[in-house]
């Protein structure tokens, strides 16, 4: 490799022997072409035309007033298949195509990422295979036939708890045996180095068009970023660009589940440990021992029990803070949202959305600018959050 | 008992003409005391070394097979605790050489140190973590050196010349040579190309070579023996017999008996 990957110490690739070369030409793809031309040219043409880049920041008026803050929300929500997940997908989709990949294999919890993956495949003509946990297969059959539909063949992960982290195994385990021809997309900023630089890097865009808008409407750069972590690619894409203005505070929200002390959650930063998984060190959720644990959310996407390395690091240099909303909040959240705006959130920005009320009802905060990142869009999540209102539909 | 070293073995087995057959199991598959009778069995039938996995909740180089053995052994309560517990009944009956299969994270939640020394004291002789590569096993490594401990590194195909540099030389024991591209798990033939790999491999090293992956039946031992391996690594055909005999232990043993006799007649040139 020619980098390390790490995060002061976390990061790295903690991977088999048979997965180093694959490793070892992504990386090496990725550096030739990210800052290549004709390359960006293509990727800027697709995020603009396909996806619908530029996203608005939108000034949120009713609930600025409701809250006493200037509350702008970045409008990823907006994007083609309803969240920022196209951004990376349509950047490493790219870069597979010019690394000559006959095949894009790509794991997904609820099917968000799955979505986004297959849309891509289909666009550039590659086939697609998803894996998916069967319990999340089960819970989620719309977004497999939307995947299905989009030409991508779901694959049933039956092993583990068989969801998202059973789903990343198999995908690996799939990309080991079959390295020569296959690209292996991750969903998040996490996983081996390069992922979790190269996720970043595809979903920066967020946080350079943040940093543009907000100095544009407001000519000064926000007091506070809010932004939901499941494996943390919204968020990095977004503080990304804020890290060395240290007057930006930074805050990522995790799925709080039923509680912290419920010990059935997906805070991996906030309850977490320093472990292995995936094929970094980072934060992860274990028991005493090093198995893992399962983590718990009502959104599928915080529903991990891992995080990408740089938010550790950035937990532990005290450069971004780390909180969580329970289950039950998140949905007030998503209500809060919905009513005063006519916004509908992911449950997944509604953990970020409900954060902000919190930390606007702090006295020191009034009057502050805050944004939070609107990752994407909750039509997905109409279903689950019926049944958890007791609503018939 | 004296704790028999690789290099030790596979002078033992050089003289006899032979190679050395290492079978794998989990520890506490499907149970502590099942799991011990059937390294019983494996000694008594012939192995030279043992390959003892401890179980992990996210084994990503394993197939199926071994994937199911890690849950039966974590369902039946084992942990790292239990597995060094498990190594030192094992040594009340063997005094061959016992190579430890993990994933790093069981290393590092336990500390470092403190699993190297936990193994040492049990009567392991070797580590090998299977998502460890040496760009990341410098910590792993100077532990298991200050604890007498050796630290088995894998090679495969894929692996270039300019790595292997670095594998052997923070490798020590034997190298962990992969036969085919992919995870563990049985396999109807090998590759041909093993041949040239472990001819590649000792242009570069003096290490013991021993080749695992896919390696389920005689006559793939026979046929990597042949290629030039000093061992063969036995691991998903035993664990199949474990999977395929629950309801009928005495059976299960003695068809892991049968399996292993097989196995160590392949290895005779």
């Amino acid at each position: 490799m020619i980098l390390d990957g790490k995060f002061g110490k976390y990061g790295g690739i903690f991977v088999p022997e048979l997965l180093i070369p694959a490793l070892e030409e992504l990386e090496s793809a990725f550096l030739k072409y990210k800052d290549d031309k004709d390359f960006n040219t293509e990727l800027d043409y697709y995020l603009r035309e396909f996806a619908g880049r530029p996203t608005s920041l939108y000034f949120a008026r009713n609930l600025s007033e409701k809250l006493g803050c200037k509350i702008y929300l970045k409008r990823e929500d907006m994007l083609h298949t309803g969240a920022h997940k196209i951004n990376n997908t349509l950047g490493q989709g790219i870069l597979a195509k010019y690394m000559g990949k006959k095949r894009i294999i790509a794991e997904t919890g609820a099917g968000q990422h799955g979505i986004a993956t297959a849309v891509v495949g289909s666009m550039l003509g590659i086939p697609v295979e998803v894996y998916m946990g069967s319990e999340d297969i089960e819970r989620q059959k719309l977004n497999v036939f939307r995947m299905e539909l989009s030409g991508a063949k779901v694959i049933p992960v039956k092993t583990g708890s068989r969801t998202l982290k059973d789903a990343i195994n198999d995908a690996l385990r799939d990309w080991i045996a079959n390295v020569e021809n296959t690209h292996y997309l991750i969903g998040s900023s996490m996983g081996p180095h390069p992922y979790p630089m190269m996720v970043k890097h595809f979903q920066t865009v967020i946080g350079k068009e943040t940093k543009n808008q907000i100095l544009e409407k407001e000519n000064e750069l926000p007091d506070a970023i809010i932004a939901c972590v499941g494996g943390g690619s919204n968020s990095i894409g977004i503080f990304s660009q804020f890290l060395d203005d240290e007057e930006v505070e930074l805050i990522g929200v995790e799925g709080g589940g039923e509680g912290l002390d419920s010990g059935k959650h997906g805070a991996t930063l906030c309850r977490g440990s320093e472990g292995v998984l995936h094929g970094s060190l980072s934060f992860i959720l274990q028991n005493d021992d090093g198995q893992i644990s399962e983590a718990h959310s009502v959104s599928a996407g915080l529903d991990y029990p891992g995080v990408g390395p740089e938010h550790s690091y950035l937990k532990v240099t005290d450069r971004a803070k780390y909180v969580a909303i329970t289950n039950k909040d998140a949905l007030r959240g998503f209500e809060l949202l919905s009513k005063y705006e006519g916004i509908i959130p992911a449950l997944e920005s509604a953990h970020a959305v409900e954060y902000l009320e919190k930390y606007a009802k702090i006295p020191e905060n009034e009057g502050k600018t805050i944004v939070v990142n609107l990752s994407g869009r909750g039509d997905k999540d109409m279903f689950i959050v019926a049944r958890e209102m007791e609503v018939k539909i | 008992m004296k704790v028999e070293s690789y290099a030790e073995m596979f002078k033992r087995i050089k003289r006899e003409n032979e190679s050395a057959f290492i079978p794998f199991v989990v520890a506490g598959d499907p149970d502590f005391e099942t799991s011990l009778e059937i390294v019983k069995e494996m000694v008594e039938e012939g192995a030279d070394a043992l390959e003892i996995g401890f179980a992990f909740s996210d084994p990503v180089a394993d197939g199926p097979t071994v994937q199911a053995a890690d849950i039966r052994a974590l369902e039946a309560g084992m942990n790292t605790e239990k597995g060094f517990e498990f190594i030192k009944c094992v040594r009340e009956f063997t005094s061959i050489p016992i190579g430890l299969l993990v994933y790093y994270n069981l290393i590092y939640k336990n500390g470092i140190n403190n699993f190297y020394k936990s193994a040492k004291k049990s009567g392991v002789n070797a580590v090998l973590a299977a998502d460890l590569p040496p760009e990341e096993a410098e910590n792993a490594y100077l532990a298991a050196k200050a604890n007498g401990i050796n630290q088995i590194f894998l090679a495969a195909q894929t692996t270039s010349n300019e790595r292997l540099k670095k594998v052997v030389k923070l490798c020590s024991g034997f190298l962990y040579v992969v036969s085919v591209m992919g995870i563990t798990g049985t396999r109807s033939d090998l590759k041909t190309s093993t041949v040239e790999l472990i001819g590649r491999m000792r242009d570069h090293s003096k290490l013991p070579i021993c080749v695992g992956f896919g390696i389920s039946k005689p006559e793939h031992v026979k046929e990597v023996i042949k290629a030039g391996a000093d061992g063969a690594i036995v691991g998903s055909a035993v664990i199949d017999i474990i999977a395929e005999n629950f309801e009928n232990k005495d059976l299960m043993i003695e068809k892991i008996g049968k399996c292993c006799r097989e196995m160590k007649e392949a290895t005779k040139r």
